[in-house]
């Protein structure tokens, strides 16, 4: 493509399309409009043939509720701010305990084995426990001992249920990124007197959390979404406040409310993972 | 002239594959040494043992009088003195070339980044890379990624260089410029052993050949006498194979 443009646009003018080009514009308008077409009939049958439906009129009543959705929504926004601050708290404590776990599990010095059995019981132990399942026994558990304020919080609990749960999953993702790095480079950094502790350092690391960042982005997503299971022991955040408004008001148009605040976080936030993920495995090509 | 380092009998098998079969060799202080042969023969894995990357099985490796092969030694004082460039670079590809280069003094020899910037802008200088000391290894030639890996040894003052095939994986107009870099090395005395497919150049400047063959050097002498009278006829065989 470069040279095309190289030799044809010396002067300046647009360079002619090829037939080439001309060809594939061509395939590309017809594949274009096909698409749209398919797309909209679809779109088309579902807005006629739904509210066809014998209990059309109940459902929209309960879930697409105008009135309701207007004197909820600024509520649902102020409790979602709870959890982009659980978030924001347990994200980072995640990243660094993941990456601690990673490293126990990469360890080869016989003397830290003990570290290593660690690393891989953590793992398998909470990758293998539903999430909501870890958040009980921990958020019910630990404050069931009768703990003194502050140390009685959900929050504290909470997170910690979070923080178990993700870490495990961040530090596979990072384990994965280590082994990715091809030998040769450790061989080098060996050659050159690097201790293993510096070549994981400055040479192994860095590349390998580059590599992972967009299926770390994928687990963040993820706890984002998760976030909304502490208010099974107690923080009133935006799946619980809906909760509360679906009983005031008789409606579950909070609900959906609650998932359009979502959604407005997890698809961009999807959308650039991808995009991350695609530019990575072309660079690799 | 003194013998720098020395190998004798040395033994190494990846399994039941036995690549090293008794390798005895000297090399001698600012000597050049190639080794030349097949692929598969070997050279690749004595190189690396010979900076202790692979330990070997059996036999003895002195570094001025020193063993170097005992089993459990720590390695890396010895790599800090014999320094090896791999064929395929291995620079470190999220690091500027300058930092590729002072990665290893500073962490290992504990010098600052301003008392290396001196030295390290001097070595990029001599070897015609000094527009390029910023830029990463994706955005340089294999022949300038090839020039920085052995400034990245070199950095690290070592005694003895290794090099492995370091102009094979590279077009062919850019080999010159990498082979120039190995002339001046010999010009300044270093003591060096290549892995190499460039006969020419290991007639032109090796103080000493090697033929290697299935884990054993088969033949070793002065280019001159390897070249033109070989006495073995493996040796011719793989000559006529390649020249
Ligand atoms: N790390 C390794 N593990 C197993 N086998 C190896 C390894 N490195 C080299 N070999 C084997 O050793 C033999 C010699 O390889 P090498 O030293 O690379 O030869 P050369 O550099 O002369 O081509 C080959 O058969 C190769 O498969
Ligand atoms: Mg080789």
């Amino acid at each position: 493509m470069a040279d095309t443009s190289l030799d044809k646009g010396a002067g300046g003018a647009p360079p002619a399309p090829t037939r080439r080009e001309v060809y594939e514009a061509g395939v590309r308008k017809r594949a274009n409009r096909i698409a749209l077409i398919s797309t909209a009939s679809v779109v088309l049958a579902l807005v006629v043939l739904i509210p066809l439906a014998p209990g059309w009129e109940d459902v929209k009543r309960a879930f697409f509720n105008g009135r309701v959705f207007a004197a909820t929504f600024p509520g649902l926004l102020e409790a979602f701010l709870l959890n982009v601050m659980i978030f924001a708290w347990s994200a980072p404590l995640i990243a660094l305990t993941g990456l601690a776990i990673a490293l126990c599990r990469d360890t080869r010095s016989p003397a830290l084995f003990p570290l290593k059995l660690f690393g891989i019981a953590y793992t398998d132990i909470f990758r293998g426990l539903p999430v909501v399942l870890v958040i009980y026994i921990i958020g019910f558990g630990i404050p069931g001992l009768g703990l003194p304020r502050p140390w009685n919080s959900p929050y504290i609990w909470g997170t910690l249920a979070l923080v178990l749960v993700y870490s495990a999953y961040v530090a596979e993702v990072i384990r994965s990124g280590i082994d990715s790095i091809h030998q040769s480079q450790r061989s080098a950094a060996a050659s050159l007197g690097l201790s293993e502790r510096d070549t994981m350092r400055y040479v192994v690391l860095p590349q390998a959390i580059r590599n992972v960042v967009p299926a770390n982005m994928n687990l963040f997503i993820a706890l984002q979404k998760d976030v909304a299971l502490l208010s099974f022991i107690g923080p009133v955040e935006i799946f619980r406040q809906a909760g509360v408004y679906k009983s005031l008001y008789a409606n579950f148009t909070p609900y959906v409310g609650a998932a359009l605040i979502f959604l407005a976080l997890t698809i961009p936030a999807t959308r650039y993972a991808d995009y991350l993920m695609n530019k990575q495995n072309l660079a690799r090509r | 002239m003194s013998v720098k380092l020395s190998l004798s009998g040395v033994r190494k098998s990846f399994g039941a594959n036995e690549v090293c079969r008794g390798i005895d060799l000297d090399v001698a202080e600012g000597e050049m040494v190639c080794l030349i042969g097949a692929s598969g023969s070997g050279k690749s894995t004595l190189l690396r043992c010979m900076n202790l990357l692979e330990p070997i099985d059996d036999g003895t490796i002195h570094l001025d009088g020193v063993d170097i092969s005992e089993p459990g030694l720590d390695p890396q004082p010895v790599r800090q003195k014999i320094g090896i460039v791999f064929q395929s670079y291995n620079l470190f590809p999220h690091m500027t070339a300058t930092e590729n280069v002072m990665l290893a003094p500073r962490r290992v020899r504990g010098l600052s980044r301003d008392a290396l910037r001196p030295r390290v802008t001097e070595l990029f200088t001599r070897f015609g890379l000094k527009e390029r000391m910023e830029h990463y290894p994706d955005q340089l030639s294999g022949g300038q990624q090839q020039r920085v890996a052995i400034i990245r040894a070199l950095a690290m003052e070592p005694e003895i260089m290794l090099f492995d095939e370091i102009t094979s994986a590279l077009d062919p107009e850019l080999v010159g410029e990498v082979l120039d870099v190995l002339r001046d090395l010999h010009r300044q005395g270093m003591t060096m052993v290549l892995a190499t497919h460039e006969m020419g150049f290991a007639r032109e400047l090796a103080d000493k050949v090697c033929f290697l063959d299935a884990g054993r050097i088969l033949e070793q002498g002065p280019p001159d006498t390897l070249f033109t009278a070989p006495q073995e006829e493996r040796t011719k065989a793989f000559l006529a194979r390649v020249i």
